[in-house]
């Protein structure tokens, strides 16, 4: 994490202002912890982050085993709503949960560069 | 219609800018003539790579011709710079509907009725989608999806995977415990990886759900990631299966999906087959 704790919230800012976002976190990629979170009510932040740190860990060697490279962008589908999350060279999951209607296209934008001002 | 095709002929020899290309194209794959259509509107689509109609001729000529992949690219295209754009909305749903995604056929045949209400062939299309009555779809009836596999030779019963693209190097499918029932992966330089990548992927299924139901998002339905050589979908054809499908960059996000699709439906055939 190379960024001042101020970027974080202006990092979350960017993400969040999409509309049918319904929060989004910076999470360690190494243990699932949540370094700063803006989330809606109800959503378990540090459960989530946990999973999903797990998630990206197994995708991310699976990936590299596959020859694919590393992870840029991943995006978890579900019946009502989304993960989408951007991995940072630095360690750090920038992460988006979304209404299922959400513009993915705009989030992966706003992950990408939520993810340079953190570093 | 011979008299209106040589006559559009000679207007867009004149004017080969014009957008008459439109509908000289169509009135060509209405009458079959399919490898000249497609002439048209690739030439067409040169010269107005950011009009959506020209997407639309062009993914409904490939539609005809058998060409789902690139035609759901068109038609996604058309959808990128139009986004209710009826005719490419109805051509995703048939292709959808194709691949048996109810669903996501009744998503997109719904959004070409909020787009064009009083189309009375989508609101048909979308009575069928439902299960109702007869309809229409992108350029032909939306009727039962295809088998997904050709009539697989008796060696052949026995892969998962009969029959589709990459089956031997970008396909697979792995219970819950990461071991491998059918498929196989290779790497760029065409080394056998499917182990390694097996067993990363175990119980990758069980933490999808186990996050999608945290977050109260009901089931998971797909993990589509992007790698800096690659692309990755991740499906989960049964609650204890998951499929995974690679390609390289080259192919879009959205084709690697509907690729998914077709194989996670001969995925459940056949794991309900050897059930």
């Amino acid at each position: 994490m190379t960024a001042p704790a101020a970027a974080y919230g202006k990092a979350l800012d960017l993400i969040t202002r999409v509309r049918g976002v319904r929060g989004a976190m910076l999470v360690s990629a190494e243990d699932g912890i949540v370094v700063a979170e803006q989330l809606m009510e109800g959503i378990k932040g540090p459960a989530v982050s946990a999973l999903a740190a797990s998630l990206a860990t197994r995708l991310r060697r699976a990936m590299e085993a596959a020859g694919v490279g590393a992870s840029l962008f991943w995006h978890l589908q579900a019946e009502q709503g989304a993960l989408l999350v951007v991995p940072t060279p630095a360690g750090t999951l920038v992460v988006a949960v979304a209404e299922p209607d959400v513009n993915v296209g705009l989030v992966r934008l706003e992950l990408l560069r939520a993810a340079e001002v953190v570093g | 219609m011979p008299d209106a095709i040589k006559t559009l002929s000679s207007q867009l020899a004149q004017d080969p800018d014009s957008l008459v290309f439109l509908r000289l194209g169509e009135l060509l794959r209405q009458k079959g003539q399919l490898d000249t259509a497609h002439r048209v509107a690739l030439t067409g689509l040169e010269r107005h790579p950011h009009l959506p109609d020209a997407h639309d001729l062009y993914a409904r000529i490939l539609a005809d011709k058998h060409d789902y992949e690139r035609a759901f690219d068109e038609w996604d295209m058309a959808l990128r710079i139009a986004p209710d754009h009826v005719g490419a909305l109805k051509g995703l749903a048939f292709l959808y509907f194709k691949v048996g995604d109810v669903q996501q056929a009744a998503a997109h045949l719904e959004a070409a009725q909020r787009a064009a209400p009083d189309d009375p062939g989508v609101a048909q299309a979308l009575a069928m989608a439902r299960g109702g009555g007869p309809g229409a779809g992108g350029t032909e009836p939306l009727t039962e999806p295809e088998p997904i596999a050709p009539a697989a030779q008796p060696l052949e019963e026995a892969r998962v995977f009969a029959g589709l693209e990459g089956a031997q190097e970008g396909l697979l499918l792995l219970d819950a415990s990461g071991r491998v029932l059918g498929g196989a992966l290779k790497d760029p330089t065409g080394q056998d990886v499917t182990d390694a990548v097996a067993a990363y992927l175990a119980g990758v299924s069980q933490e999808a759900a186990r996050t999608v139901k945290l977050l109260g998002l009901g089931r998971w339905t797909g993990l589509a990631a992007e790698g800096t050589l690659g692309h990755v979908h991740l499906a989960p054809p049964t609650s204890d299966a998951l499929l995974l499908v690679v390609r390289d960059r080259a192919v879009p996000m959205g084709r690697l999906a509907i690729i998914a699709q077709r194989a996670a439906l001969a995925a459940r055939r056949w794991l309900e087959a050897h059930a």
